[in-house]
């Protein structure tokens, strides 16, 4: 091994599928360090004494010690570390946005790079995955107590992780035929390799929780029905965001207008880039409007790029600063040649006369005052419009409650906009509910859903062994007076 | 679980599937509809639950192959498990105590149909039912439909069974012999395009005419806005917020044009699954 550098201002960078050949496949972009560049890069930490960059990280992890064990080598150990904060380290090292979180704080980037937290963090959990070097933790005694998990999304797996080794039963019920949530459905392969979502179910298989796919809470089974006939002791609710929002202009609905959470779920779930031999169809445009500036926006449009689209606009209404994509997925998506079309928005789709979109007219815009969000609000820019022609679009402007739950749930308090109220804890106004994830914030990320689903696995945990229980709808005592007796 | 119970070839490209489904069967409404997925590799496909059976834990399919999927899905035999099964999806049938409703159903539409008039039949409405096919060969469940229905019309393209000619001839008949309005509500299940020609057929009477829509769908849960469609100018999911809608504010060219989206896919999908069969064989 070569003599490591001294501490460095630039971050060692990482090897990354060139864009010319990846826009023709669908495997991985960047490559991973090897554990060499994994332990150059982390001796450039300063090992704070007050490290800046764990206040910016949402669970906390302690980013000094893992980089730590990374710089002399300890990979597993490093893995272990970050795991008593942040069970799925190999999903967030990929999808965090760090920039604007712990590597934002990182006292390093005040001169040069942040330390790559999120590269080294992604190392280390793909080496101890790699290596066959996961080990199942030790599970406490069994409670007797049984929960119910609404959801296999980020929230809803950390929540299930942690229950069962205190020592509950639990069940998870995922309404589609595979857990994950959005990393399944959503995110691309080119960005998050389903095989490590799989081994983290796994994972949590070997732990023993319990995974219903195929089943729609409020359709197939109510909450009413979780706490009575299926016997549960409390339920969380982590479903997710899944409603997606139109903006409500002609021509939405012709044909080759896809919702991105559809073109997503055809595409990445239902695996339509191998079609036929996967039997799910997807449009294949060659020229494509992608609408909206996130993360979803920029996986729609890295995708359609990928499923053979020429010439791939992105139309984002605001400018380039507000854009609200990880930096990294903004810049993979440039250079894969994606064009952007700033501070316009459409305001009519134009089809054919098979019904099939041909065009789409926009409006140019220019910021003007902050708006709520403090951001400057877009205007329309008087008598300025313009015209691409299209053969499909992609709308990924948001989204919101999907009801179906909701819906089918007395007892429930939900805001304005539908979404579930809970408190710091993740109760609900429902006694032994409990809901965390984009269901009660609107979409936000991986970690944060995470973060929720740990709070109020913690909360229950209490909740159980004080002797609550909602099944049957009353608390039961009975577990209570058998843990004073004991 | 999901396990095929039993299988019967009802018409050519028609059969019947009862399935294991307790859950599902527990829950099951008239009017409500599963999605399926034949295999790992599968489509999700939308499918009306035609029959329950609460004691006996089961649902009965009925499945036209139209193209790959449906093709997939009725080469399965007995034994064999369904990869996915999820459901009841969509909003029950709302049976409310007409004088009497008249029943239209078109082709494999009768399967979707059966247990609407069947809730009827049992809510004490007089039962109508306008049965068509193309042609004899392809009519199913006559006797099924018979027992829930007052009176029976059968009709068939080619003369070969029943009148001959559409279905909207005989509901346009009753619709005018009913001068004391006692048809409180006309139901139309079968391809879009029948469903929307009853629907104009009904509307100069001004009665209430249910369709149930089949759309293009993926999840069925709301997610994803695929199943999008048009009612009285405002966009509906058809899994969530339906599968019926009121027949005469639906933007039928709409829903004809989102069917054919995948056209030249399909083609491709079936020669694949046609060839598949004949290689496996
Ligand atoms: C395309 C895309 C890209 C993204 N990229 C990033 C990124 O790079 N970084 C980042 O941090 N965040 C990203 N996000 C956001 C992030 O994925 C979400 O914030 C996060 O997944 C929310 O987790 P969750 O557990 O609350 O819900 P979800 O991940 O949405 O999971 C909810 C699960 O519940 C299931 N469900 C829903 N209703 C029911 C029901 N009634 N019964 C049973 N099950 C049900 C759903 O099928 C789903 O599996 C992205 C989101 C999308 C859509
Ligand atoms: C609520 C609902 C209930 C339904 N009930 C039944 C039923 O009981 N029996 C039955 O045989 N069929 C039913 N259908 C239609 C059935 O889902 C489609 O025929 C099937 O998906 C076609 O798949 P395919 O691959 O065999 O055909 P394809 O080759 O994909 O398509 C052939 C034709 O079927 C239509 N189609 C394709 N995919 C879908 C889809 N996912 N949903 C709807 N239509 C589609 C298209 O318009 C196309 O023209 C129902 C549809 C809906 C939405
Ligand atoms: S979990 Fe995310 S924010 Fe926290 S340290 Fe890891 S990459 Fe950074
Ligand atoms: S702030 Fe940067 S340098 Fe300091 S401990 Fe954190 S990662 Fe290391
Ligand atoms: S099928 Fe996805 S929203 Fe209806």
């Amino acid at each position: 091994m070569t003599e490591p550098k001294k501490v460095g201002s630039t971050r060692v960078p990482m090897g990354e599928q060139p864009a010319e050949q990846r826009i023709h496949n669908f495997d991985e972009v960047p490559l991973g360090y090897t554990p060499q560049q994994a332990q150059v890069e982390a001796q450039r930490c300063l090992q704070c004494k007050k490290p800046k960059c764990v206040t910016g990280c949402p669970v906390r992890v302690d980013i000094p010690g893992f980089v730590g064990l990374v710089a002399q080598g300890k990979f597993v150990e490093a893995a272990q570390k970050i795991k008593q904060t942040n069970c799925l380290p190999a999903v967030c090292g990929r999808v965090c946005p760090q920039e604007s979180q712990c590597e934002a704080l990182c006292l390093l980037g005040k001169k040069g790079d942040p330390i790559g937290v999120g590269r080294l963090e992604r190392f280390v959990a793909d080496f101890e995955r790699e290596h066959g070097e996961i080990k199942l933790p030790p599970k406490a005694a069994s409670t007797g107590r049984r929960v119910a998990v609404v959801g296999a999304g980020p929230a809803g797996l950390t929540l299930a992780g942690d229950l069962i080794r205190l020592g509950h039963e639990v069940s998870i019920y995922e309404a589609f035929h595979r857990p994950g949530g959005v990393l399944v459905y959503g995110i691309p392969e080119f960005r998050l390799p389903k095989a490590i979502v799989a081994a983290e179910v796994a994972y949590l298989e070997g732990l023993g929780v319990a995974i219903d796919v195929n089943q729609v809470i409020g359709k197939s089974i109510t909450i009413d029905e979780l706490f009575g006939q299926e016997g549960f002791d409390a339920v969380f609710v982590g479903v997710g965001a899944g409603l997606p929002q139109v903006m409500g202009i002609p021509g939405e609905n012709l044909g080759g207008v896809y919702l991105a959470n559809e073109y997503l779920t055809r595409v990445n779930l239902m695996r339509a880039y191998a079609f036929p031999r996967y039997d799910t169809p997807v449009v294949r445009g060659n020229s494509v409007c992608v609408v909206g500036g996130g993360n979803v926006a920029m996986d729609a449009a890295r995708t359609a790029r990928r499923l053979g689209a020429e010439k791939v606009y992105i139309l984002y209404r605001r400018s380039r600063e507000e854009m609200p994509a990880r930096a990294e997925e903004i810049h993979h998506a440039e250079q894969e040649g994606i064009i952007f079309r700033l501070l316009c928005a459409p305001t009519e789709y134009l089809g054919d006369d098979k019904g099939m979109i041909r065009q789409v007219r926009c409006q140019e815009m220019e910021l003007g005052e902050p708006d709520d969000s403090g951001r400057r609000r877009p205007v329309p820019k008087q008598g300025c419009t313009f015209t691409l022609d299209v053969d499909m679009a992609i709308i990924a402007i948001g989204a919101g409650a999907n009801p179906l739950l909701t819906r089918s749930t007395g007892n429930l308090t939900l805001n304005r906009r539908g979404y579930i109220v809970a408190d710091a804890n993740g109760r609900t106004s429902r006694p032994g509910v409990w809901a965390g994830g984009d269901i009660v914030t609107g979409s936000a990320t991986v970690i944060l859903a995470m973060g929720a689903g740990r709070t109020s696995a913690t909360d229950i945990h209490q909740w159980l062994c004080t002797g609550h229980s909602a099944r049957n709808g009353a608390a039961s005592a009975d577990w209570n007076t058998q843990a004073a007796a004991q | 679980m999901s396990k095929i119970l039993r299988k019967r070839e009802l018409a050519p490209k028609i059969c019947e599937m009862v399935v294991e489904a307790p859950r599902i069967a527990h829950k099951a409404q008239a009017g409500q509809f599963v999605v399926v997925m034949a295999e790992e590799t599968g489509e999700r496909v939308p499918l009306t639950i035609a029959d329950f059976d609460r004691g006996q834990g089961t649902i009965t399919l009925v499945v036209m192959v139209v193209g790959a999927s449906s093709l997939k899905l009725s080469r399965l035999k007995a034994g064999d498990e369904l990869y996915a099964l999820i459901g009841p999806l969509g909003i029950a049938s709302d049976i409310e105590a007409f004088d009497t409703v008249v029943m239209v159903a078109g082709g494999v539409g009768t399967a979707p149909i059966y247990p609407i008039a069947r809730a009827f039949h049992d809510r004490g409405c007089r039962v109508v039912t306008i049965q068509g096919a193309r042609s004899k060969e392809l009519l199913f469940w006559c006797d099924q439909i018979a027992s829930v229905s007052d009176e029976h019309i059968l009709t068939t393209d080619d003369g070969t069974a029943g009148r001959k000619g559409l279905v909207t001839e005989p509901l346009h008949e009753l619709l005018q012999q009913d001068t004391q309005k006692r048809i409180g509500c006309v139901y139309a299940i079968g391809p879009a395009i029948m469903m929307k020609f009853c629907s104009r057929t009904t509307k100069p009477f001004g009665v209430k005419t249910v369709v149930s829509l089949n759309s293009i769908m993926v999840d069925g849960t709301g997610m994803c806005g695929g199943c999008r469609v048009e009612v009285g100018g405002q966009t509906r999911f058809t899994c969530v917020d339906g599968p019926e809608f009121d027949g005469h504010l639906v933007d039928w060219d709409l829903l004809l044009s989102r069917q054919k989206v995948y056209v030249t896919h399909e083609g491709c999908a079936l020669e694949r699954a046609t060839q598949e069969i004949s290689v496996a064989r």
